[in-house]
């Protein structure tokens, strides 16, 4: 019943553009079939996660593919999310990208196309199938990121984005080779015992490491997704953040499930990268001055959380810790659906004040929040959720990792796994602190303040539709967060599908249950902290800010994006190398100056760009073999065949 | 194997000679023709008994290598005003000298081939083997692109060749016919575009185009 459910939804999905690309009016129709396929596959997910797992398999004309989906509970905890923020940006795009708008169809059709091939490379069993449909995620975000492709901007991001892509894709190949190696079979088939300590075994981790590692955004390997982020419709962004960047942790998830124990190297490589993402990610996010990029590396910055959880699980799994692999894990799961929730809510908020304010740019907005509460208060609980702050679910993932912080201490002396997980409990806190800060400056500049540009003072509250989108996103964070005992048994359910083998030390809901208590204290006392801030606001009288007897304020006298967060950017100088272009004042009267800051992006500006131009001069003299004559083509394939023979017939 | 095949192929293996030998472009074409008619009476040696499916191929065959084709290239020939000389990167001597080391290497190099002990008898693989190899000279030394166009024909035949080993599916090489067919009309084509953009059918003056 949950396949049938999930594979309608995902042909609902994949379908929902067509009637926009046929004509202009029946954008309608298209909004109606994603939105039923994203509640159609929800239930189906939701379903496959409570009840048991099921199949479906349908017979295909490719060798060694086969058109078979499985739905078990890891699939079905990944492919929920999915549906969830499909139905969401479907209604969203109806009024954020009106059919009256350029491209509308060709972004509708993309939007359906990727979403539903997300949500099969989240359900397929078969290797072959897996790949087709990841590569059609690939093609149809490319083409989406790429949508205002007069924008030199935006062709570069798509560029970098396709290139990326196709080395992650190089490696799956491999992988799939390596696994059809392994167990003679295009299915997702559990390895033979061991299997993590041959000379196969390291090479399929390492591709492993290299192409999900791409896919999800991992640092050093997250060079396309800022830049991919910020030039997709918001609604894309949304989708692409909250669950693309998971096809590359639900494929990391999916291969440590089907190996017994993983060389200690692997979860130390994965602990190690998880925390540089978390740490690195939101520090750069402080330095950014456009929205969407912001938000687009603490997309790093969660997928840094996820990755450290899983690096846990796994060392912990090696070395026969079953509490601490169960805690690691969960944390990681859960932190894929919170982050889902909460960065979607964040890029529809985020879009709808771009939408109103017509500029990405921080500094050109201010003052939103009175022209635009709904949005507002909708950013404000993403933020929340986002810096870990009870009582909202960011909080409930990292404590579950604080925890297996916390318990990794206590086990260290008695052959623990790895001294290195002393660091996760200041990384987790650091990551957090940051993120606090960063969310400070972004609501604070954005929201609060005055206005300024005329452009975000004639900002208007965006439709009722663009809002409900955002609902069921607010509701999924405050649920995870204000119950979260509620949602052990679908985890645990979710931990086991991830590690087989792992006994299971603990129930989750168990150890849910008293963050569920102290949630809802805080949640009461927020409640009337907020009220009570109503009250005493509406009998408060306005004056101007204490100006130090200057007469003639602006609104450009107000705290930027770049002074904000001037302090920490400064502390990560060693990291970020940011640029800054500003004269100095050296007399009592300066003249008019000019101040600019911005901080490129370390991996793909300083270290990845530089090294491809030195290998593009390189590579240059092998034109001296493209010379254009075609009889001496043909016998370098002459040549070429021969050899080959040669070697075959040895 | 009936004795007249193999005394057929060994004519196909002089013609490759010839097509290489010849300064000529029409007397290639013409070579390429014989080839063609040869290869087309070829299946009535190898099949047992005549059936109508069979008189059908060998007509098509003999009429489209030997006729259709060479047809062709001679209107081509005439139509885009070239000097009928070969102009070889590599010169007729030399040229002959491979193309007699290519077959001799092929009458080898086929004993050594594990194939099915009815294909063992006879000329047929070695003799498409060498015809290849003479296609792969035709397609590398020559300078004209039309001259080019008869390697390639070669190469095709010796493939063929290769391909009435497998007596049952003639139908395949209809379709290779066909494909060839197409092959030469696009050939055709481009040739005539070339000639009218560059007033040149020399290869190495496109090698500005490489980018």
């Amino acid at each position: 019943m949950s396949a049938i459910l999930v594979i309608t939804g995902v042909v609902l999905c994949m379908a929902s553009g067509l009637p926009s690309l046929a004509t202009r009016r029946a954008s309608a129709a298209t909004t109606v079939l994603i939105v039923a396929g994203g509640a159609i596959g929800l239930i189906g997910a939701v379903l496959g996660l409570i009840g048991g797992t099921a199949g479906l398999s349908l017979p295909w004309h490719i060798p060694g593919g086969a058109l078979a989906i499985r739905v078990d509970a890891l699939s079905a905890f990944f492919a929920a999310p999915v549906f969830l923020l499909a139905g969401a940006g479907g209604l969203y795009a109806d009024r954020y990208w009106p059919a009256a708008r350029m491209r509308a169809g060709y972004v509708r059709a993309f939007f359906g196309l990727m979403t539903g091939a997300l949500a099969l490379v989240m359900c397929a069993a078969n290797t072959i199938l897996f790949l087709a449909a990841w590569e059609i995620v690939a093609v149809s975000s490319f083409f989406l990121i790429a949508t205002e492709h007069e924008l030199a901007e935006s062709r570069s991001a798509a560029w970098i984005y396709v290139t990326a892509s196709h080395v992650a894709t190089l490696a799956l190949f491999a992988i799939v080779v390596l696994l059809h190696g392994f167990t003679h079979s295009w299915a997702f088939v559990p390895l033979a015992p061991g299997s993590g300590a041959l000379p196969a075994g390291h090479a399929l981790l390492c591709l492993a490491f290299i192409a999900f590692g791409i896919k999800a955004g991992l640092m050093p390997f997250h060079i396309w997704l800022p830049g991919a982020h910020a030039a997709a419709p918001s609604h894309v962004s949304a989708v692409m953040s909250g669950v693309g960047i998971k096809m590359g942790v639900y494929g990391l998830v999916r291969l440590l499930s089907l190996f017994d124990a993983v060389p200690s190297a692997f979860g130390t490589t994965l602990l190690l990268a998880g925390i540089a993402s978390s740490i690195l990610g939101v520090a750069f996010a402080i330095a950014q001055h456009d929205l969407k990029r912001l938000l687009a590396y603490h997309s790093i910055e969660n997928i840094g959380i996820i990755v450290t959880g899983l690096g846990i699980g796994a060392l912990a799994q090696t070395h026969g810790q079953p509490l601490l692999a169960v805690l690691g894990y969960a944390g990681a799961l859960l932190h894929v659906w919170n982050h889902g929730l909460f960065k979607a809510l964040l890029f529809l908020s985020a879009g709808a004040a771009i939408h109103s304010a017509h500029t990405r740019e921080i500094d050109r907005m201010g003052g939103l929040g009175r022209r635009m509460p709904w949005t507002a208060a909708a950013f404000l609980i993403g933020a929340v959720a986002i810096t870990g702050l009870p009582p909202l679910n960011g909080f409930v993932s990292e404590w579950l990792l604080y925890v297996a912080g916390f318990t990794s201490i206590t086990c260290s002396p008695h052959g623990g796994p790895s001294l290195l997980l002393i660091l996760v409990v200041p990384a987790l806190a650091l990551t957090g602190a940051l993120a606090l800060a960063c969310f400070v400056k972004a609501f604070g500049t954005v929201f609060l303040g005055v206005p300024r540009s005329t452009a975000a003072a004639d900002a208007r509250e965006v439709p009722a539709t663009m809002r409900a989108a955002m609902a069921p996103l607010i509701l999924g964070c405050a649920a995870i967060g204000l119950v979260p005992a509620l949602f052990g048994p679908l985890l645990g359910r979710a931990v086991h599908a991830a590690a087989p083998r792992l006994p299971m030390a603990a129930t989750l809901t168990a150890l849910l249950q008293p963050i569920q208590t102290s949630a809802l204290i805080i949640a009461g006392i927020a409640i009337a902290a907020v009220l009570s801030l109503l009250a005493l606001t509406r009998r408060a009288a306005t004056a101007l800010t204490w100006d130090c007897g200057y007469a003639a304020p602006t609104a450009r006298m107000q705290y930027t994006a770049s002074s904000t967060a001037r302090g920490v950017v400064g502390l990560f100088g060693w990291a970020m190398r940011p640029v800054i272009h500003g004269p100095r004042p050296f007399t009592i009267f300066p003249f008019a100056a000019a101040f600019e800051s911005h901080v490129p992006d370390t991996v793909l500006d300083r270290a990845l760009l530089p090294v491809l131009r030195g290998a593009r001069w390189v590579l240059g003299f092998a034109r001296y073999f493209q010379h254009g004559r075609m009889q001496l083509y043909l016998l370098y394939l002459g040549v070429t065949l021969v050899a080959l023979l040669a070697w075959s017939a040895r | 194997m009936p004795p007249i095949a193999d005394s057929i192929l060994i004519l196909l293996l002089l013609t490759n000679f010839f097509i290489l030998g010849t300064a000529n472009i029409r007397s290639a074409i013409r070579g390429v023709a014989l080839q063609g008619l040869l290869l087309g009476v070829l299946p009535f040696f190898v099949e047992s008994q005549a059936t109508v499916r069979l008189v059908l191929l060998v007509i098509a065959t003999a009429a489209i290598k030997g006729a259709v084709i060479p047809g062709l290239l001679t209107k081509a020939l005439r139509d885009v005003h070239i000097r009928h000389e070969v102009e070889p990167y590599l010169g007729f001597v030399p040229t002959l000298f491979l193309c007699a080391a290519g077959t001799a290497l092929a009458l080898l190099f086929a004993d050594h081939l594990p194939l099915a002990a009815a294909d063992r008898t006879g000329l047929f693989v070695p003799a498409s083997l060498a015809t290849l190899f003479s296609g792969f000279l035709g397609l590398t030394t020559r300078r004209k692109a039309i001259s080019q166009v008869t390697g390639y024909l070669v190469l095709e035949n010796g493939v063929y060749v290769f391909g009435l080993l497998l007596y049952q599916s003639m139908i395949v090489e209809v379709g290779v016919l066909l494909d060839l067919l197409v092959g030469i009309f696009v050939m055709g084509i481009v040739l005539n575009h070339i000639q009218r953009e560059f007033s040149s059918l020399d290869t190495e003056r496109l090698s500005r185009l490489r980018e």
